[in-house]
C-alpha cells in the first residue's frame, strides 16, 4: 500500500515543550479513498492535519508526499478581517490562476450548490455557506488529495449529511483521495472507507464496522440525522497490562501498532 | 521646478499613490503598531546617517529593513507578545536615536522636521527619491499582489496552496520600510502611519473587492494631501498636520455617508 499511497506517515512524533501530541503515528492515504481521524479532544486530530498539510513539521518521523501532490484544504473555521471587503469570486479567484478559465469556476461553484453566492460578501455568509464555499475553493485546484478539518462544524443537521454526500460524490467523480477529520463518528460512518482512531496514538484503525461494533452504535447507524445529534463518545477505550490488551468500555476494534499506553 | 508648494503637491501626491495599497494591506493584517515602531526607528537612522555621513534616506532603510528582519525573527519566540516586542523596539530605537543625536554636538537638526515633517522643503533630489521608491513598491506590491492577498486573507490557505507566507511578510515589512523612509520628509515619524492608515480606512466602507479599496485609499490619501497643503498655505498652519487632519475629515464624512448609505 506505501507504494501507492499520496500521503504517509511513519513513526511521525510532534511535541510543544513537554506536551507530546502525538505519539508514533503511521498512517497510509492510499488514492480515491475516504479516510476519516475520529478520536476524544485533545487527542491530536488537528495536529496530524497540519503535519499531513505542512503546516507543522513533525519533530520526529516522516511525511512522505508522493511528487507534485495537489493538496485541496477545507479548515474548521476560516474567520477573514471585516475590514478587508471580499466578495465570494475573488475569494475563490485567489486560487486561481489568471489563465484559468471563469467556467471552471462556475462550474465549481454549481458543484456545491452555491452560484448565487458569487457576489456576495464573505462578511455575509452562513457557517454552511461558508463551509460549500471553502470545499469549492479547495476543489477549483483540482486537488489529487482533499484535507477537510471538520467540515461540517457549525453546519445544521440537513446541512451536514449533505456536506458528507457532496465530498462522496466529489470522490467519486475525481476519484481524489480524501483525508477528515470527524467530531462526529456516527454521521461520517456512511461516507467513509477508512477510520482512525487517534488518541495521541492510533489506538484503532480499520473500517467503519470494525470500529463501529459497538450496539449503541449500531442502534443509531441507520437514522442518519438522529445520529448526528448523538454525542460521540470513546467507546473503545483501553488499558494495557504487560502484553495485554484490557479494553475499558466494550470495544471491538483493532488496535494499531503503535500503541503503548499505560 | 521651482515652485516649492508645487513640488510638495507632487511629492505629497505620489507618496500617498503610494501609500493607499500598503496601508490597506496595514489595516487588513493589523500592522498599525509595526508602521509606527517603524517609523520611530527611522530616527534612529537619521541619527545613523548623520554619524556615518552616508544618504539619510538609505540609512533609514538600512534600519528599518534590519528592525523588519529582526522582528521576523523575533516573532518565533512565544516569550513575549508581538505588541510588547514593538512597544521595546519602538520605544528603545526612538530614544536611542534622540540620545545618538544630542550626543552629536556638531550637527544642528531640526527635530521637529523629523517628527512632523517639513513637506514645503522638499527639494527635486527628494522628489526624485519618492518617486524612485514609490515606483519600487508599486512594482513589487503588483507582482506579487495575489499572493500577499491570499496570505492575508488566510495564511494556512495561502500556505497550503503553495505561497511562501514567511517570505511574503518579509516583502510586506519591506516595502513599508521603505516607505516610511520616503515619507520621512512629507509628514515625519510620528504621522506616517497615519497616511497609511486613515484613507485606508475611509475606502472601507465604499470598496466590494480589496481592490477598490486600495484604489479608492490611495484617492483619498491623494485629496488629504491636496486638502492639506492648501490649508496649510492659506492659514500658516503646519503642513504635516494640516494633512493628517484633512484626512481624518474625509474618514469622518466616509463614515457618516457609509452609514446614511447603508440605512437606505
Amino acid at each position: 500500500m506505501a507504494a501507492e499511497a499520496l500521503l504517509s506517515l511513519a513513526d511521525v512524533h510532534v511535541s510543544f515543550g513537554r506536551q507530546h501530541v502525538l505519539r508514533g503515528v503511521s498512517l497510509d492515504i492510499p488514492e480515491g479513498g475516504i479516510f476519516t481521524i475520529v478520536g476524544p479532544n485533545g487527542g491530536g486530530k488537528s495536529t496530524l492535519l497540519r503535519v499531513a498539510l505542512g503546516l507543522q513539521s513533525p519533530s520526529h518521523g516522516k511525511v512522505t508526499r508522493r511528487g507534485k501532490l495537489t493538496i485541496g484544504y477545507v479548515p474548521q473555521r476560516v474567520t477573514i478581517e471585516r475590514t478587508l471587503p471580499l466578495t465570494v469570486r475573488r475569494f475563490l479567484t485567489l486560487a486561481l490562476n489568471w489563465r484559468e478559465s471563469a467556467s471552471h469556476l462556475q462550474y465549481t461553484l454549481s458543484r456545491v450548490r452555491a452560484e448565487y453566492l458569487l457576489d456576495a460578501q464573505v462578511h455575509d455568509l452562513s457557517g454552511g455557506e461558508m463551509q460549500r464555499v471553502l470545499l469549492a475553493r479547495a476543489l477549483l485546484r483540482r486537488p489529487q488529495l482533499l484535507v477537510l478539518d471538520e467540515p461540517v462544524a457549525g453546519v445544521d443537521v440537513t446541512g451536514q449529511a449533505e456536506i458528507y454526500d457532496l465530498i462522496g460524490k466529489v470522490r467519486d467523480e475525481t476519484g481524489c483521495g480524501v483525508l477528515m477529520v470527524s467530531h462526529d463518528l456516527h454521521l461520517v460512518m456512511a461516507a467513509t472507507d477508512q477510520v482512525v482512531c487517534l488518541n495521541g496514538h492510533v489506538c484503532c484503525a480499520g473500517t467503519p464496522q470494525a470500529v463501529s461494533r459497538h450496539p449503541e452504535y449500531l442502534s443509531l447507524f441507520g437514522t442518519r440525522v438522529g445520529a448526528s445529534l448523538a454525542v460521540y463518545e470513546h467507546h473503545h477505550d483501553h488499558r494495557h497490562v504487560g502484553s495485554e490488551i484490557k479494553p475499558l468500555g466494550d470495544g471491538g476494534c483493532t488496535h494499531g501498532p503503535g500503541c503503548s499506553h499505560g | 521646478m521651482d515652485d516649492f508648494f508645487l513640488r510638495a503637491l507632487v511629492g505629497g501626491v505620489a507618496l500617498a499613490l503610494v501609500a493607499g495599497p500598503l496601508g490597506a494591506f496595514v489595516v487588513w493584517r493589523r500592522m498599525a503598531y509595526f508602521g509606527d515602531t517603524l517609523a520611530h526607528a527611522a530616527l534612529m537612522g537619521v541619527a545613523l546617517g548623520l554619524l556615518l555621513e552616508i544618504h539619510l534616506t538609505l540609512a533609514i532603510i538600512a534600519v528599518s529593513g534590519l528592525l523588519a528582519v529582526v522582528l521576523a525573527l523575533m516573532t518565533r519566540q512565544r516569550r513575549l507578545a508581538v505588541d510588547t516586542l514593538l512597544g521595546i523596539l519602538s520605544h528603545g530605537t526612538l530614544s536611542i536615536g534622540l540620545v545618538a543625536l544630542a550626543f552629536m554636538d556638531w550637527v544642528r537638526v531640526d527635530l521637529m522636521a523629523y517628527l512632523f515633517g517639513d513637506i514645503l522643503a522638499i527639494s527635486n533630489a527628494d522628489l526624485l527619491l519618492i518617486f524612485g521608491g514609490g515606483f519600487l513598491v508599486l512594482g513589487v506590491l503588483a507582482v506579487l499582489w495575489r499572493p500577499l492577498l491570499a496570505m492575508t486573507v488566510n495564511e494556512e490557505l495561502a500556505q497550503v496552496e503553495g505561497v511562501p507566507v514567511a517570505a511574503g511578510r518579509l516583502a510586506l515589512m519591506l516595502l513599508m520600510a521603505v516607505v516610511v523612509a520616503v515619507a520621512l520628509k512629507i509628514v515625519g515619524i510620528l504621522l506616517i502611519t497615519s497616511l497609511l492608515i486613515i484613507p485606508a480606512a475611509a475606502a472601507r466602507r465604499f470598496a466590494v473587492t480589496p481592490e477598490a479599496m486600495a484604489i479608492l485609499a490611495s484617492l483619498a490619501g491623494a485629496a488629504a494631501v491636496t486638502g492639506g497643503l492648501h490649508a496649510s498655505l492659506a492659514w500658516d498652519t503646519p503642513s504635516g498636520p494640516s494633512i493628517v487632519v484633512v484626512a481624518l475629515l474625509l474618514f469622518l464624512l466616509a463614515e457618516v455617508a457609509g452609514a446614511a448609505l447603508r440605512r437606505r
